[in-house]
Parts: structure tokens; sequence; C-alpha cells
């Protein structure tokens, strides 16, 4: 209790301070609240940030109803000039293959075998496809389990996104969505979880199963996670160093509103994505709050890291800035 | 005092018709743009969120950019055309903003598998529970001694007031496995969910059933034993004939629960948009599509999603409306 009144005493206090609002995309979630925080107990500026999804923070900006909006899902130049909006991206995190398979702990899997794994043409795990690169694994003639999410997600965007530029088969019947009718669904050995959360759940609780979740949550819940091909051939494992050199390559482009869907890069981990902010062109002065804000997380990686997200590399933090300045919403000091 | 009495507590009774009007009202707007687009045929489409091409013209284009691709070389792969290619925008939320992206795909919606879905997981609960719930009410109502039947029946309303998310989650890491491993399937299905579901309900069914037969008059009761009937027939013979509008009201209100309950079923019916073929086949029912898709939706997928709710409420409201003519005749 004397905690609250000593914090609602700060807030009347430091009222001089200012606030922003915004909503938008539940990934980032956790590493913006962290930010939040320690941007307030340094400044004593507000920043409130909900997380509603990243549909309702790109209607919610391009409505004005908040002053900026978070999306997994970044708008293309066109739509931005449309809807007047400015985009950069904040910060990144992996989507891993996790998988329960007794007696099985280092699952390697190329591109030709989580293709098969996905289109379900590989049905079984001792397929040959995937055996090829576990000479040292007893994979048991099983049922392939495919477990995927059954709400809209932006994980499962990115994860199509991936799955659409590794594969054409993939793009030709699927593409990147949202919500997609998983061919495994068909053959009866599809099961979905609600959020990330419950795609783990079933993974830990159904044997022989694979699925994709968000790194941090396979992180919590003590998944294995499979070490899989990467665009060079290379074989990347989960780790927070290969989705920064995957990042590193993501070629992100100022010109194009950083219009990038990140997953596989040239080099690194090939399944990451970003998660981006938009802000209304009109509005310049809460722009550079915002701004001021997120300057403020760039410089604060270790917060990232600590949850299992992965900051920009640092050749991106400096596009971004001087894209803020070429638009003249520069971070006031 | 009298006419202001009567004026409130008839206010209190026009709220309840003003609110269930306006709740039909708002969801039938809401869902007159997927009305308009699919009509009644959504009730038997099994296709939810399938893409298909607006023209001939459009496949063709597709058709050429996936075999030229084919013969590139992956690292041509990144060029911007791709990326546009790839990359289908939240033309749903744009829209709603009034930002209009061109669409040259349009998106199927249909509701027939969580129709299916939401009957299927209903029926396999009150197949369930009833029996159950009947038992558990005969005994602490009729056989159990008073020592027992108390803390019992304070145990049955205490699980009846229960959040649902707590059998969801209680569902999802240990009863789903549990069944699976009876049963065989995955840890969530359509099987799970009915069970989960017939759970939650007998609570409310066994508590409702006692209390409707502990009003039978003991007169009745006595003189029943006093000509000779057994316990067994006393039960059936008095007191079920004479608790029966009690009974079957405590199924009605169950039922009504089951049909609507959410948050426990999203976590364990499996989410799979497809028809189960057995009882241990991953579906979805309406709730669950809502609370699902609600967040992200927005745009004519929103307008589906009202139009589940509207048949949603269609369907309680038959269901109820025919089971209380039905079983109850008209003396109420």
């Amino acid at each position: 209790m004397k905690k609250i009144i000593a914090g609602l005493a700060l807030a009347v206090v430091s009222s001089f301070g200012w606030s922003v609002n915004g909503t938008g995309a539940t990934f980032p979630y956790p590493v913006y609240k962290q930010w939040i925080k320690g941007f307030y107990d340094l400044t004593g500026n507000k920043v409130n940030y909900t997380g509603t999804g990243s549909g309702t923070g790109i209607k919610e900006v391009a409505l004005r109803h908040v002053d900026f909006g978070g999306s997994d899902k970044p708008l293309s130049p066109k739509t931005l000039k449309k809807a007047k909006l400015y985009q950069f991206p904040t910060v990144v995190g992996g989507i891993a293959l996790a998988y329960n398979i007794p007696g099985v702990n280092n699952l390697k899997l190329s591109e030709a075998a989580i293709e098969g794994i996905v289109l379900g043409t590989i049905q079984y795990w001792d397929n040959p496809i995937i055996a090829k690169y576990n000479p040292n694994e007893k994979l048991p003639h099983k049922k392939i389990i495919f477990v995927h999410r059954s709400d809209k997600s932006g994980t499962t965007f990115n994860f199509t996104y991936y799955l659409s530029k590794m594969s054409n088969v993939w793009r030709k019947h699927y593409g990147a969505r949202k919500l997609i009718n998983w061919p495994t669904d068909e053959q009866g050995r599809g099961i979905a979880g609600k959020g990330n959360f419950g795609v783990s759940a079933a993974i830990k609780t159904n044997n022989y199963s694979i699925g994709y979740v968000d790194y941090a949550d396979a992180l919590k819940n003590n998944l294995k996670m499979a070490t899989i091909q990467g665009r060079d051939k290379k074989f990347y494992a989960p780790t927070p160093e290969n989705f920064e050199e995957g990042a590193a390559h993501a070629g992100f482009d100022p010109k194009r509103d950083f219009f990038k869907v990140i997953a596989y890069p040239k080099k690194g981990y090939p399944i990451i994505a970003a998660t981006f902010i938009l802000l209304p062109k009109e509005k310049t002065d809460t722009n550079k709050k915002v701004t001021t804000f997120f300057n403020y997380a760039y410089d604060h990686d270790e917060v990232a890291k600590k949850l299992g997200y992965v900051p920009l590399p640092s050749n991106v933090k400096a596009m971004v800035r001087s894209y803020w300045k070429d638009h003249d919403i520069k971070p006031q000091n | 005092m009298e006419t202001f009495f009567k004026r409130l507590s008839s206010l209190s009774a026009t709220t309840i018709l003003l609110i269930l009007t306006s709740i039909f009202i708002v969801l039938f707007i809401e869902a007159k743009p997927a009305i308009k687009e699919y009509g009644l045929k959504f009730l038997i489409d099994p296709r939810w969120g399938v893409v298909i091409s607006n023209t001939q013209n459009d496949k063709l284009k597709n058709n050429e950019t996936v075999e030229k691709s084919s013969f590139e070389d992956k690292d041509d792969l990144d060029n911007d055309l791709e990326d546009d290619d790839i990359a289908i925008e939240d033309e749903d939320a744009l829209a709603a903003a009034g930002v209009t992206a061109s669409t040259d795909t349009k998106v199927i919606y249909g509701g027939l598998i969580p129709i299916v879905g939401t009957i299927l997981s209903t029926l396999i609960a009150m197949i369930f529970a009833v029996p159950i719930a009947m038992g558990i009410a005969i005994f602490l109502a009729e056989i159990a001694p008073p020592k027992i039947a108390k803390p019992v029946g304070i145990a049955i309303e205490l699980l009846a007031a229960i959040p649902s998310i707590i059998y969801g989650m209680w569902g999802l890491f240990y009863f789903g496995p549990f069944i699976s491993k009876i049963f065989g399937g995955g840890s969530v299905s359509l099987l799970v969910a009915g069970l989960v579901l017939g759970i939650m309900i007998i609570p409310f069914m066994a508590s409702l059933t006692r209390d409707s037969m502990k009003t039978t008059p003991d007169v009745l009761k006595e003189s029943a034993y006093a000509i000779g009937a057994t316990k067994f027939e006393v039960i059936k013979d008095v007191i079920f004939p004479y608790a029966k509008t009690g009974i079957i009201g405590s199924m009605i209100l169950a039922l009504g629960r089951a049909l609507g309950e959410t948050m426990a079923v999203a976590f364990v019916i499996g989410g799979v948009f497809k028809l189960p073929s057995k009882l241990t086949d991953p579906t979805v029912s309406i709730p669950v599509v809502l609370a699902n898709n609600f967040a992200e939706s927005s745009g004519m997928s929103l307008a589906a999603l009202f139009y589940l709710a509207l048949i949603l409420f269609v369907i309680s409201f038959v269901v109820i409306t025919f089971a209380k003519f039905y079983f109850l005749g008209d003396n109420k």
C-alpha cells in the first residue's frame, strides 16, 4: 500500500514528463514493458503500450487513435504512403522448431526435411530424408504429429513466410498468412494450440510431435529445439548468436521504410522475425517523443537479450537513426 | 408504494427483453456483410479462410511467377518483386481504417466445421454428464446419510464455482494426455473437449437436480414407503415425476453453458479446421473460433466471426426453446 501511495505521489510530482500511447503486436510486449519501465525511471516520461495484436495496432494507428502502432508484419512503402505512416524495426526474435521424440536429443533438419514435414510428404520420423543428417540418432517409425497455432498469429505469418521463401511448392499452394489450413491437418496428423503457450504444451504432452514456437517460449518450457539448415546450406542451432547473424544479413533498406520480412536471410539461423513500429507522419512532436523512447531502447540491448530477444544489429540501428533524422523526427535530448 | 414496486419489477423484466433484442440486432448488423457475401451457404461450407483467386488472369500470373522463380537461382529470390508477392498485407485492418489496398484474391469463410464441432462437443458432454449428475443428485438427496451428504454437497457447489480457464489448463496438461493414453489420438481432441465440458456441467446439474428432488413432500414419499415401495421404486415413481420440471430445467441450463463455453474448450479441442472423422480427432467449435480470431480480425473476417456468433445465438435459442416446450409442456 505504501508503495502504491509513493508511486502515486511520484506520478504527480513527475507529471511534468510527457506520455505517449501505443498499441499493437503482443510478441514484443514483454521487452517493451521492461524498456518502458527503465525509460520512466530515467526520464519520468511515460510510454503506454498495450498488446492487442498486430492487426489492431495497424488499424488504430491508421485511424490516429494512438500515437504509435506496433506490428509484426511490415507494411509496404506503397501502403505506408497511402496511410501516411512512418515505419521502423525495433527488435528481432527467433522462431524455433521444437520437437518431442523420446530418445532423440540432437535433431538436425535439412531444408528438404522441413519442407516435407510441413507439406505432409514426410509422414514418419525414420524417413530417409530426415535420417540422412541424423546418422547417430535412433529415429523411430512413428507418425509425425505437426503442432501449429490455432489462433491468428504473427508467429504463423513469419514461419509461413520463411516456408514460402524456402519452398516453391509451399509458396504456390499456401503462401504466408496468419492463419493457414495446414496440409498435415488433412492427414489427421495435426494438432493446434492457442498461443505460444498452447503450442508448447501440445508438444510437451504429445510424443513424436514437432511444431514452431517463439524461441523465448521454447526456452521457458525446456523444449528440445532442432538445429536447422540455413540458406547457405550450413546448419544452425537456435541460439541468440545465430539469430543475430541472421539479423545482420537481413537486408533492411531505409529507402523502403525498412519494409522487409527478415526470415530466410543469406546467412545465419533462417527463421527470424522483426517487429515494427508505425508512426503517423503529421504528428511530428509526438513522433519525436516516440523516437526518444526507442532511441533509449536501442541503447539497452541487455534488456532484450535477457528476455530471449535479439537486439537489432548496430548497422541497422544506425540506419534507423538516420531515417529519423531524414524525416525530421529525431529524438529529443 | 405498491405501484412503484410493480413498475420497478416490470422494468427489470423489460430490461432482459431489451438486452436480448439489442444483442441480436447488433450481431445481425455486424454480420451483415458476411451474410450478404456468403448467404445461407455459410452453414454448409467447410472452408474457413481459404484464399481463392478472383479471376483467371491472376491465376495465370501467379503460375508464371512461380515457374519463373523456380528456374532462378535461390539468391535472386531476394528481389523486391518476390517480397511483394509473398507478403500479403493486413488488408482487412487497413480496409477498416479506410485505406484500401488492391486485392486480386478473395477469402472464403464457411461455418460448417465450427457448427458441427459445437454440436458434437455439447452432445458428448451431455451424454457423459447426465447419468453421473443424476447419480450424484439421487445419492445426495435420498441415499447418503446427512453426515456425508453435507460435505459432498458443498464440494459439488465449489466445483461449480471454479473458473472455466482452470478446467482448460487442467485438461491441457493432465486430463488430455491421460485420455489420449486410453483412447489414442492426440492430447487435445473433440473427445477431450466433450469430457472436460461434461465435467464442468456436472456440478451445475447435480446441485440443481438435488435441490428440486428435495422439494418432494415427505408425505408423498412416506406414503409410498408405507404401501411397500422399495427405495428404487420411490425414486423412480414418486420423486422423479414430482421433480421432473426442476431436473429438466437443470439440464437445459447445463446445456446452455456447454454450448457457449469458450476458454476451457479453446485449450483442449485442438483448434484444427477439419471435420472430425473419429472422436479423437481435433476440431473447433464456434466460441473457440471467436476467441482465437477476434483480436486479429477486421473487415470481412470480422463479419464472418459475427455471423458465427449470430448462428451460435440462434442455436442456443432454438435448443433451449425446443427443450422447454417439448419437455415441460405448456404449463410454464
